[in-house]
């Protein structure tokens, strides 16, 4: 049993981290209606920009020697590099394609993908980095009084998820109760209703894809310490597709929810079902549990109901 | 004034319904097949065979098997790469457990196992599209790419996980040199693409038009959407698994399952959106530009006499290629086949303004 908590609740935490970067899919399909593989790719840049960026700043201004401002300040500096992605993606790949179909667009946004991978690492390095942004990454153990041996915890992992879950907060806040927010909204339900009341969409297409950079960015650092900053990271975006078709392309608390079971599950089926079949399953068991749910339900778990007329 | 379709008469159904009714097209088609058959490997190098024309023609042919389901019948898929392993795989375990069997019927043995796996994964279209589909098509992508590389029955246990191809043979001749590969891989490919062109124009082309234009409107008009989703799974994957087998047993020689990951699969996306969805020649003018841009991006810096690192030039690449992409996708969303067309219609007006 405490076995099998402790597998669980490992598998929740990754589930987190997926949801991150499912997140920034969400936000950008709800928005402008574009399925954005560049996630993975701007989860990369971000946390490429903040390693180097740490290990830079106290080379270049000598004065500044206090770790925590160091990690703050690159913190600072890669936020306004992904509102200038945001922007460039918004100037030169959106606008001159607005109204194509999606799958033109995806295909661009794979495009955009080559692009940050290649500038990401001739700008900032392709070597793999270790990032530290000062959490403890000591094992705890939980409900210490409940099992013989209590359930063996990362600390760090805990911290992640705290950090997943404000930003989820922030963004819930965020959307329900400011004037952009609300702008956001009108725009993910209609673009043509909320033009026509005198929404921009282009700045609306500005801020949801850098809000989508900032969760890449909360992602990246997260990932980042966790695993070391490499291109490997880019790949998170795989990882996080099976979570999006689980909790549906156009739902924040789906992306949430759906992270959830994914981590979840496909750390229970590796450890639980893995060394029957020959191990390595959670590459595409995530996909199949999502498969079948779509079989039940095709526009996910929260995804709105798709209706369809001649 | 160079294309001039004045004058053709069409004055029996048969004439009217040739693959290519205007006479000049009809020429030139057959006179670029002439060419390829008979000059080209007079005069290409080995170099150009083999590590160009060769991989080209396999990528059209697993291109326009893709065409097919994303082209003609709207259902994204982003797993051909397990398509082409699943007819890689077939046709090495069938030419290694079945002795003496004649390769063209490997080939399609190989094709019509990735048909039948194509139909079990064309199910859940009938209830999901659009993205959701593309996202589950992934399944087929990583099942497979983890199938081949764990269940070790399918690599016929060998130990090192990659598997090598039988040598080639068809009615006794032997296929070794680069030019014998090169016809080969042709003749399939002219086959493949007559095929194609047949299909595509006939019933079930229609049908599948139909579907992806609006798929509700096309079953109210009498368009079963089962057999013509189920059937473009299974054309698709049928070519798809013919082009893996050539990939592996022409091309390759000897292969593991990461000759066929998900770049794969986004490689011959990339084809037919850059050559044209929905159109064949464009499956080759795809093909012909995503397999020669990264090897001319990385020739470039040294045609221009600047010596950079590999890993500068790797990223160059990367950036450059993404760049491209882009904007061939804003310059012509719908291909390089539409710029042909495009061209021709100017050509049939030209030197005369209407």
């Amino acid at each position: 049993m405490g076995f099998f908590l402790e597998v669980l609740i490992g598998g929740l935490l990754v589930g987190v981290l997926y949801s991150l970067v499912a997140l920034g899919f969400v936000l950008i399909f709800k928005a402008s209606g574009v399925f954005n593989f560049a996630q993975g790719a701007m989860v990369l840049l971000a946390a490429l920009c903040l390693v180097r960026l740490i290990e830079w700043l106290p080379k270049w201004l000598p004065a500044l020697q206090n770790p925590a401002l160091v990690v703050f300040l690159a913190a600072v500096l890669s936020c306004a590099l992904m509102v200038l992605v945001a922007m460039a993606i918004e100037r030169f790949v959106l606008r001159p394609l607005v109204n194509q179909e999606g799958i033109i667009l995806f295909m661009a946004t794979l495009g955009v993908t080559y692009f940050i991978e290649g500038a990401g690492q001739s700008v900032f390095g392709s070597n793999v980095y270790t990032l530290n942004v000062g959490i403890p990454k000591d094992p705890v153990f939980l409900f210490e009084g409940l099992f013989e041996g209590g359930v063996l915890v990362n600390e760090f992992d805990i911290w992640a998820a705290v950090a997943a879950g404000l930003m989820v907060v922030v963004l819930a806040l965020f959307f329900q109760y400011t004037r952009t927010g609300r702008a956001l909204r009108a725009v993910a339900d209609d673009h043509q209703a909320a033009q026509s009341v005198g929404i921009p969409l282009n700045r609306i297409w500005v801020i949801v894809w850098t809000v989508a950079g900032l969760v890449a960015l909360v992602a990246g650092a997260v990932w980042g310490s966790k695993l070391s900053v490499q291109f490997s990271i880019s790949l998170l975006a795989l990882k996080a597709l099976p979570v999006l078709i689980l909790g549906g392309f156009t739902s924040v608390p789906g992306a949430i929810i759906g992270g959830l079971i994914i981590g979840a599950g496909e750390k229970l089926s590796e450890v639980f079902i893995g060394p029957f079949v020959g191990g390595g399953i959670e590459i595409w068991f995530a996909y199949g549990l999502a498969l079948v749910f779509l079989l039940f339900r095709p526009q996910g778990l929260f995804g709105e109901k798709i209706i369809e007329r001649v | 004034m160079l294309y001039r379709e004045a004058g053709q008469f069409k004055t029996n159904y048969q004439s009217d319904q040739q693959v290519f009714p205007i006479t000049q097209d009809r020429w030139s088609v057959l006179a670029i097949v002439v060419a390829a058959f008979t000059l080209v490997p007079y005069f290409a190098s080995d170099y150009l065979i083999i590590s160009i024309l060769n991989p080209f023609l396999i990528l059209a042919i697993a291109a326009i098997g893709l065409n097919f389901l994303v082209g003609y019948c709207g259902q994204i898929s982003l797993g051909s790469g397990a398509f082409m392993a699943i007819g890689a795989y077939a046709a090495y375990n069938f030419a290694t457990r079945v002795p003496g069997l004649n390769l063209l019927i490997i080939f399609i043995l190989a094709g019509g196992t990735s048909a039948l796996v194509g139909i079990l994964f064309g199910i859940p279209s009938l209830r999901i599209k659009g993205f959701y589909l593309a996202v589950a098509t992934l399944a087929a992508q990583f099942l497979f790419e983890w199938m081949f590389l764990r269940v070790k029955w399918f690599t016929n246990y060998s130990p090192s996980g990659s598997v090598v191809a039988p040598p080639l043979e068809i009615f006794g001749l032997s296929i070794t040199t680069p030019g014998a590969k090169y016809y080969l891989v042709l003749s399939i490919a002219v086959v493949v693409a007559l095929i194609a062109k047949n299909l595509t124009r006939g019933h079930i082309g229609r049908s599948w038009m139909a579907i992806r234009d609006m798929d509700i409107a096309a079953e109210i008009i009498g368009i079963r959407p089962l057999q013509a989703k189920l059937s473009a799974f299974a054309v698709s994957s049928f070519f798809i698994g013919i082009a893996g087998a050539l990939w592996a047993f022409v091309f390759l020689g000897s292969w593991e399952p990461l000759a066929f990951d998900i770049n794969r699969s986004f490689q011959l996306l990339f084809m037919i959106i850059i050559g044209g969805l929905g159109s064949i020649l464009g499956c080759f003018l795809g093909a012909a530009f995503i397999m020669i841009l990264p090897i001319f991006l990385n020739q470039a810096p040294a045609l221009f006499g600047i010596r950079l690192s590999t890993e500068t030039v790797s990223h160059l690449e990367f950036i450059i290629f993404g760049v491209l992409i882009v904007f061939f996708l804003i310059a012509e969303p719908h291909g390089l086949a539409r710029l042909w067309s495009i061209g021709k219609e100017k050509l049939r007006i030209w030197p005369f303004p209407h």
